[in-house]
């Protein structure tokens, strides 16, 4: 074979042109005879969405969209015989996508230290640790306008700043791979995909604040990127990366991984540093700060795993290429772990300021099923639900938050209009609650108060007045709690009640849920009209709840349905009502 | 069980004896090796290490990962991470604890399947996933899960296809 053909109907519609393209066009080989030197495949994803018909030509790397068949022999003759573009079928696709963190992602074999040095790797701590004073690289960090990515959104460089200035003579550096977002996994993707790289960013983090120990804290949960990362520090050690004298210069800095437990709160900075210290993960109340009195007492940088994969970037290109991108106050890109409702389920890495819409529709190729979109989550369980009105607003930390949401770590859930976002409150609220380390009032009892709350939304026993003292708990708990966890627990709750108040009041008023989720606010039931007495809800029913016979027709006895949905989706003449 | 444990143990603790804030990193290679923290480990640890048996235990409460009982054969890990519970997760949760009879945290009597809930196993674009012993099995529906379980409780090794 010389060359490969890849198609795919990109448009995801009802009509999957692909098969079709994809026979015309080996017929048409045939023709020609060159059947047996240019092969032709049908892909599943060939990177580009909404583009018709798709074709990339290899090894020559040409890509052309809303292709027709009559375009075939043109394609063949006068671009994959001599190898030439045809400009005006080009897809002039530009992907939104832009890759700094996952650059090395699925690119690199990450067990092999020296692919990722052939990649450019180290030469940022080579740069640093021969060329740059400690103040150097915090003005680099700060001309790049770098902020945290593990949700806060705090300038890393201040951070350092701050660090650097306390006066001691043990100091530490902490990569936070918590990652506690139940449904995202950026940070686990980069630990396992490009160590190094993280590693890289923690060295440099430590030479500018003196710290002489560092620790990865990883969840338990993620054995392999903790597998990765052992084998990685133990590699940097072999290549005089860590340990004593690091590059020949006089600094020196030791690295050791500490497992994380399964506790959400773990993730939280000050409880994250009791675990480090072998005890129950309790947060305490700051000021003191990590920057000055962190692990064992002692002057403390806390960093995202994502903010410490943009720093060798950031130190080989300049903080101003960095600052170049993205937003006023949002720079450099961000990682997304898109899932829920979407096509293409996985991660992506954009520049701040992207929208919503182009995440979840030019990248993610849409919603699932094509239904409605009902809103985007971000944030996790202390974020918010964003709907589809303010899809165009440009992803930053300030957008985010002035929607009652956050960036947080990169979660990104789709939900249709199948989803119930009083479901959705009681989801994260629920977390929250199972993993509130109880320590002070407000969260541990707000909490449970809340969810009790809407708990009876859910079953229809609630009242109006309930609404607003959910309100009111909701503030208490910002105001009053301990720790972000507390702090924010109840974001999802607000957010969801000030986007879908009619949805809110449906359930409490008409008793109705409408996206036919809380289970106790309808019932199912045949609809005699429709039935053509197949028996099949009958024969599939788990518990009995049906009876009848084909002579009689079916009923539903509404007390023995345990609402398991088997009934409504095994009947092929929509006879089954769920009102 | 005294005189196989306490070497096993003492190598653990001499390797972090020196080491700072070793407690959690201590229990965790335990838990590798025993599935769980027995017992007459802690009592042995407490005196290796002399730190009080309830500072060890302080710390094996707080952290849900840290089991105090023997697990069973089969771990049944429902994912209730945000994607798979959108997806349908509660539904198969309930249908598996109708089939099993136990709830999260519960080992059957037979100490074939015990049930777990975590949250995001990483692979959401699969949802909803189950995990049983280290094999997932994702875009799972209410009625797959008789016959997913049926293939691990027939003897010998199981047959279903993972994903
Ligand atoms: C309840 C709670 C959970 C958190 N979980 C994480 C986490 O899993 N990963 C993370 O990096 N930061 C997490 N954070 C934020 C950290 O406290 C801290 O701000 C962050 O690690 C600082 O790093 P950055 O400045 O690089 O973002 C969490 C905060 C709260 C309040
Ligand atoms: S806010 Fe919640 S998690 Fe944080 S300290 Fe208080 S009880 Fe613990
Ligand atoms: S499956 Fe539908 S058509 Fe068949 S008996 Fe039940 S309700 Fe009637
Ligand atoms: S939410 Fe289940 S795998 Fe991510």
């Amino acid at each position: 074979m010389e060359k490969t053909v890849f198609i795919k109907d990109t448009d995801g519609g009802t009509k999957d042109r692909t098969r079709e393209f994809y026979t015309e066009f080996i017929n048409q080989l045939r023709e020609r005879k060159l059947e047996d030197k240019i092969q032709v495949v049908r892909v599943a994803d060939v990177g580009v969405y909404n583009q018709g018909v798709v074709m990339r030509l290899l090894p020559d790397n040409f890509l052309y969209g809303q292709l027709e068949m009559a375009n075939i022999p043109a394609l063949i003759d006068e671009s994959v015989v001599p190898g030439k573009r045809i400009d005006h079928l080009t897809c002039h696709h530009i992907s939104k996508q832009m890759k700094i963190v996952l650059r090395n992602c699925g690119v690199i074999d990450p067990e092999d230290i020296e692919d990722y040095i052939a990649h450019d790797g180290y030469q940022a701590l080579a740069k640093v640790l021969t060329e740059y004073t400690p103040e150097k690289v915090i003005e680099e960090m700060k001309a790049s306008g770098l902020r945290g990515r593990g949700g806060a959104g705090y300038p890393t460089w201040l951070k350092w700043k701050f660090t650097r200035e306390v006066k001691s003579d043990e100091k530490y550096v902490i990569c936070n791979g918590d990652e506690g977002d139940p449904g995202a996994y950026m940070d686990r993707s980069v630990l396992e995909g490009d160590p190094h790289t993280v590693i890289e960013g923690m060295v440099i983090a430590a030479y500018v604040v003196g710290a002489t120990q560092g620790y990865f804290y990883i969840r338990a949960e993620y054995p392999l990127a903790v597998d990765r990362i052992q084998k990685a520090i133990a590699q940097a050690y072999d290549y005089g990366l860590l340990g004593k004298n690091i590059l020949g210069s006089s600094f020196s800095l030791d690295v050791d991984v500490r497992l994380g437990a399964g506790a959400f709160v773990c993730g939280e900075e000050t409880a994250l540093l009791a675990s480090v210290e072998g005890k129950r993960g309790y947060p305490h109340p700051r000021p003191p700060y990590p920057a000055v009195k962190g692990l064992w007492n002692h002057p403390t940088v806390i960093n995202n795993v994502e903010t410490l994969a943009n720093i060798s970037s950031i130190m080989l290109k300049g903080g101003k290429w960095f600052s170049g991108i993205g937003t006023e106050t949002s720079k450099g890109t961000k990682v997304f772990a898109v899932t829920g409702k979407v096509k293409n389920s996985g991660l992506v890495e954009v520049p701040m300021g992207t929208t919503l819409r182009e995440i979840v529709f030019d990248i993610g190729g849409g919603v699932l099923n094509d239904k409605k979109i009902k809103a985007v989550q971000t944030g996790g369980p202390s974020g918010g639900v964003i709907p589809e009105d303010f899809h165009n607003i440009p992803v930053g930390y300030e957008n985010l938050q002035k929607l009652g949401s956050i960036m947080g770590s990169g979660g990104m859930i789709v939900m249709d209009e199948t989803d119930c976002m009083v479901d959705i409150a009681k989801f994260y609220l629920r977390f929250c609650v199972d993993e509130s380390c109880g320590k002070c009032a407000p969260c541990r009892i707000g909490g449970t108060q809340l969810l009790n709350i809407l708990e009876k939304i859910s079953e229809g026993t609630a009242h109006l007045d309930d609404l607003k003292k959910m309100r009111k708990i909701s503030f208490a708990m910002q105001k009053a709690s301990l720790c972000g966890l507390g702090q924010t627990a109840s974001n999802p709750v607000l957010s969801t009640m000030s986007f879908f108040e009619e949805e809110y009041k449906t359930h409490v008023v008409d008793k109705k849920c409408p996206s036919r989720r809380c289970s106790r606010l309808f019932s199912y039931s045949i609809i005699q009209e429709k039935c053509v007495k197949c028996g099949a809800c009958y024969r599939n029913c788990p518990v009995n709840a049906i009876s009848g016979s084909r002579e009689s027709g079916y009923k539903i006895s509404e007390n023995a349905c345990i609402r398991c949905n088997r009934c409504f989706e095994v009947c092929k003449f929509n006879a089954i009502d769920r009102g | 069980m005294e005189t196989s444990v306490v070497p096993d143990i003492a190598n653990v603790v001499e390797k972090w004896k020196d080491k700072k804030g070793n407690l959690i990193m201590i229990l965790h290679e335990i838990q590798n090796q025993y599935g769980y923290v027995p017992r007459e480990i802690s009592f042995q640890l407490s005196k290796l290490l002399d730190v009080p048996l309830a500072r060890i235990y302080e710390v094996l409460t707080f952290y849900n990962y840290f089991k105090l009982k023997p697990p069973g054969k089969y771990t049944v890990s429902v994912c209730m991470g945000t994607a798979c519970y959108l997806k349908g997760a509660p539904e198969l949760l309930e249908e598996l604890h109708h089939i099993l009879g136990i709830k999260e945290g519960e080992t059957t009597k037979d100490g074939m399947f015990q049930l777990e809930i975590v949250r995001c196993l990483g692979c959401c674009g699969l949802a909803p996933v189950v995990k049983i012993g280290n094999k997932i099995y994702g875009g799972l529906k209410r009625s797959d899960i008789v016959n997913l379980l049926s293939q691990y409780s027939k003897e010998g090794a199981p047959v279903a296809q993972p994903v």
